[in-house]
């Protein structure tokens, strides 16, 4: 991920604003830290630090509704954020600690017993903050707004990193610290996450706005991210991580493209384009291969993040899995529409016909997301390994904490031996790092 | 070889900050008028160096523990720290009063002279060990902010702020004062750590508390909620925060709050901390009530001092809900969030202050477009300041919110926690909205900003050093806040 977020600072390299890089720096920082802290107290600091520069980026670099857009975002996080800080504290006062994998090993070991009622507000609080960032469906509308209104930078950013800060935090926090409610909430959050998906896909169709439109994909695609984290099972989830991954590849370039334009015309709207193909064909070509790998074109990275999550809801869903393929399909057909209302046809609009192709820079930017994709499309077996160790642990862990909470009363001394700490603390250092510690 | 015998001495350590502040406010009232109208400023660096020598005078007494004048006042660490915070608050609003005072053309000696008996007083709140005692205390620092409230003689709206002041404060002081009487009748004492012997014996003879002594704890409850503005005796606040001179209101927010939550936590915790399932449901009802009155009024407001005025009711309810925790982790929560609180609402009054200028023209939201452009470093100040207000991480308003969150779940308030934790997201609307003005809002043209003058620049950097400093080390402050709580029981 921290590659991913230093790429999209420095394409933001176009907006010669003093203030607009220390924005950038800044949310780069807390990112990063959210993903490296292993404290909740320090998680949550990274985490509420990811807003107010976001908020600024949004509020003086967006365009026309853009108070409305940051006052929104930053709201509906914070709701979210606050929920869970509660939740932290309560956490923090039942086991002593702030220490996730302390506080982990002792839920696990029974020396702080969760009653299931408590249990399952505490994974709420958690799950609703991240169900936020992500955005899971009913709590999607802020993204779209703050997409569209978001400078380029700032969408590349919110797209490619910051709502993987969700689906992150579900894969960390939800589902090692409260594996009980996360089993018993699967159904409900499961068929949220196919709403996300079929109904994002269908709005993103009707958009008239091509950023919009793009955000939508957004709503429908990590969609995809939360079902198939929620079906528990190795598969679906080495493709809910991979799909993390690509999605910020994919939507990020995609999200760049769409600036790209802008930058020429200076308006989203579908309608103003048309025909672009014949004046740009670099820019439109690349913008085509995006598309592509967004709508899961096979040997694309879109494609293997789908696919395994797909299967791996499959073995254990199959109505789930079925809905869900039907956003692919309509994946394709607002992808592609839009590609064909843009980019082919007669050239409705006179201004259009002398738009300049790609510049040596744009080409470039482009060039480098291309290779990402076709990289990440084509040797997915080398982000799978190494996703398939933390994977393992992490089911491994859920299973573990059921076995030991099912039964009335734990026997912490028995199972006390059986988890060694060893292989757990491995497994986040693999994810974040991706440094391969074998267990 | 002492004039004074050893125990009247220790007597003078243990008041002393008391005794310094009266003795500079008597200097300067004295010295009134022997200064030249042009003068005047020189009274103020005179009140203004009768707070550090205060903080020398809780020294003193830091050093000399124990009570004085038979058991009147206490001198412990925990009178020491809300001594600190009130002192504190008062050399930062003299600060900012200097070049407001030459503005409104207002500049005199016993605006000076009051505010330092005003914090005498609220000194006097914090240590008492006896009702009566504090009563005085509570009048001492009342009476001189009513005549604060409206020294803007000529403002209609100062002298409304004053007298709306007045006459309702009058009254929850003679509530106070009637509830003192109902446990001295009840309990036969007015000291308070007697009080809490007494009930525990009440409770082995007859198996409960007398009512008397609750109905006399439910009419302190009433006076002292009123000065701390918890809900529903919030009513005064808008309007007198609104009308009183913006330093002073700097002051009413946070010096009287500060001490009056003191002598509440004597009185709640170490009186009737037997009673405890009795006060426990009224704190619960109020700090609701305090946060949604707050919260919610002060989302509409378009008067940015109005707007903070709310929101000091809404931080009043945030206190209430570490006090309802009832444990020494409320102590100290309750503590380190005063502490953090009288600075934010200071530094942030200050900067109100400023921006209103002559008259306090210009208080609406649409008044401050584009302060982010036209005066970076103060509207950096004021974002730091209404952030940490609404609980941002890396600020003092996280913390203190963190610890009283922390504490009330320590004691299983949980309800009371989710409610709170709602209502800070409702603040963190009407906070960002001003900066949404300062940073995203097209500048008016017609503004001309004023100079800040360097002792106002002294007191902002103060207090949003101050801010900084507890969001990102609290950890000394914090000791201290537990020292002070752990030296509330001491017998």
């Amino acid at each position: 991920m921290t590659p991913l977020a230093i790429l999209c600072s420095w394409q933001a390299i176009r907006e010669n604003v003093k203030g607009f890089f220390i924005a950038l720096l800044v949310i780069e920082t807390a990112m990063i830290g959210v993903f490296v802290s292993l404290d909740l107290l320090l998680f949550f600091f990274f985490w509420e630090l990811t807003l107010i520069p976001m908020y600024f980026l949004i509020g003086i670099w967006g365009h026309d509704r853009r108070i409305y857009a940051a006052v929104k975002f930053i709201l509906y996080t914070m709701f979210g954020s606050i929920l869970m800080l509660v939740a932290i504290l309560w956490l923090y006062n039942l086991a002593g600690t702030f220490d996730v994998p302390d506080i982990q090993a002792k839920l696990q070991t029974g020396l702080v017993l969760l009653p299931s009622h408590t249990e399952l507000l505490l994974f709420g609080a958690f799950f609703l903050a991240f169900a936020i960032k992500v955005p899971l469906f009913p709590l999607h509308t802020w993204l779209p707004d703050a997409h569209t209104e978001a400078p380029t930078a700032g969408s590349v950013i919110l797209a490619g990193v910051m709502l993987k800060l969700g689906t992150y935090g579900m894969l960390r926090f939800c589902l090692p610290l409260f594996p009980d409610a996360a089993h018993r909430m699967a159904p409900y959050i499961g068929v949220l996450a196919i709403i996300g998906i079929v109904y994002g896909a269908m709005v993103a169709t009707v958009q008239t706005d091509l950023k919009r439109l793009v955000a939508y994909t957004s709503v429908s695609h990590l969609g995809f991210v939360v079902l198939g984290i929620f079906a528990f099972s190795t598969i679906s989830i080495q493709g809910a991580i991979f799909q993390m991954l690509s999605h910020g590849v994919s939507t990020g370039a995609l999200f760049l493209g769409v600036g790209m334009l802008y930058d020429r015309r200076h308006t989203f709207e579908i309608k103003e384009f048309g025909g672009l193909v014949n004046p740009m064909p670099v820019l439109m070509s690349f913008f085509l291969f995006i598309a592509l790998s967004s709508l899961a074109l096979p040997p694309l990275n879109g494609f293997i993040g789908e696919f395994l999550i797909l299967i791996g809801t499959f073995q254990g869903h199959h109505a789930w899995a079925a809905w869900a393929a039907s956003g692919a399909v309509l994946s394709a057909i607002y992808l592609l529409w839009a590609y064909q209302r843009v980019g082919f046809g007669e050239v409705t609009v006179e201004k259009n016909r002398t738009l300049p192709d790609a510049s040596g820079r744009e080409r470039l930017i482009l060039a480098t997301m291309a290779v990402a994709i076709i990289f990440m499309g084509v040797a997915s077996p080398i982000f799978t390994r190494r996703m398939e160790v933390s994977t393992n642990n992490l089911l491994h862990q859920m299973e573990r904490v059921q076995n030991v909470s099912r039964p009335a009363t734990p026997e912490p001394a028995g199972k006390q031996s059986v988890i060694s700490p060893g292989p757990r603390k491995n497994a986040s250092v693999t994810k974040i790092s991706l440094r391969h510690v074998q267990p | 070889m002492t004039p004074f015998p050893p125990e009247q001495l220790a007597n003078f350590h243990r008041l002393a900050p008391e005794i310094i502040l009266c003795v500079f406010g008597i200097v300067i009232m004295v010295a009134d008028p022997f200064v030249q109208a042009a003068h005047k400023r020189v009274l103020g660096w005179l009140a203004f160096i009768g707070t550090p020598a205060a903080l020398a005078g809780v020294r003193i007494m830091a050093n000399d523990p124990g009570t004085a004048y038979s058991n009147l006042i206490r001198a412990d660490a925990f009178s020491v720290f809300v001594h600190v915070i009130v002192i504190g608050a008062a050399a930062l609003a003299i600060l900012g009063s200097f070049q407001y005072l030459d503005d409104e053309n207002i500049q005199r000696g016993e605006y000076y002279a009051l505010v330092l008996f005003a914090t005498a007083g609220m000194g006097i709140l914090a240590g008492a060990n006896e009702l009566v005692t504090a009563f005085i205390g509570l009048e001492m620092s009342s009476i001189s902010t009513y005549v604060l409230a409206g020294f803007r003689r000529r403002a209609l709206k100062s002298n409304e702020a004053s007298l709306k002041y007045f006459v309702l404060g009058s009254f929850a002081t003679a509530f106070f004062l009637y509830g003192i009487a109902m446990v001295y009748g009840a309990t036969g004492t007015t000291r308070i750590d007697v009080i809490s012997g007494k009930l525990a014996q009440m409770i082995v003879e007859h198996g409960q508390v007398a009512s008397l002594a609750i109905l006399g704890l439910a009419l302190m409850f009433v006076g002292l909620g009123f000065k701390v503005v918890a809900a529903p005796f919030q009513v005064y606040a808008p309007d007198v925060y609104e009308g009183a001179p913006t330093p002073v209101t700097a002051l009413l927010a946070s010096g009287p709050k500060a001490a009056t939550f003191a002598l509440m936590l004597r009185v709640f915790y170490v009186s009737f901390g037997s009673a405890g399932n009795f006060w426990f449901w009224a704190i619960w009802i109020s700090a609701v009530l305090t946060m949604l009155v707050g919260n919610f009024a002060a989302l509409v407001q378009t008067n940015v001092k109005r707007m903070l005025a709310y929101s000091s009711i809404a931080h009043a309810g945030y206190i209430l809900v570490a006090f309802a925790a009832g444990t020494d982790i409320g102590i100290t929560a309750v503590l380190f969030y005063l502490a953090a609180y009288a600075l934010m609402k200071i530094g942030a009054f200050l900067v109100i202050a400023h921006l209103g200028q002559q008259g306090e023209k210009r208080l609406e939201i649409t008044d401050y477009a584009g302060l982010g452009t036209k005066q970076p470093v103060l509207a950096v100040c004021f974002s730091l300041f209404l952030l940490s207000l609404l609980g941002l991480p890396a600020t003092g308003g996280f913390l203190g919110k963190l610890f009283a969150f922390q504490a009330a779940l320590d004691s299983k308030v949980v309800w009371l926690v989710v409610i709170a934790a709602i209502n800070s997201v409702i603040g963190a609307y009407y906070y960002l909205r001003v900066i949404v003005a300062m940073y995203f809002w097209e500048p008016s043209k017609d503004y001309v900003p004023t100079k800040v003058a360097p002792s106002l620049t002294f007191a902002l950097a103060i207090a949003a050093a101050g801010t900084l400093y507890l969001g990102l080390l609290p950890a000394r402050v914090l000791e201290m806040a537990k020292a002070a709580a752990d030296s509330l029981y001491l017998r």
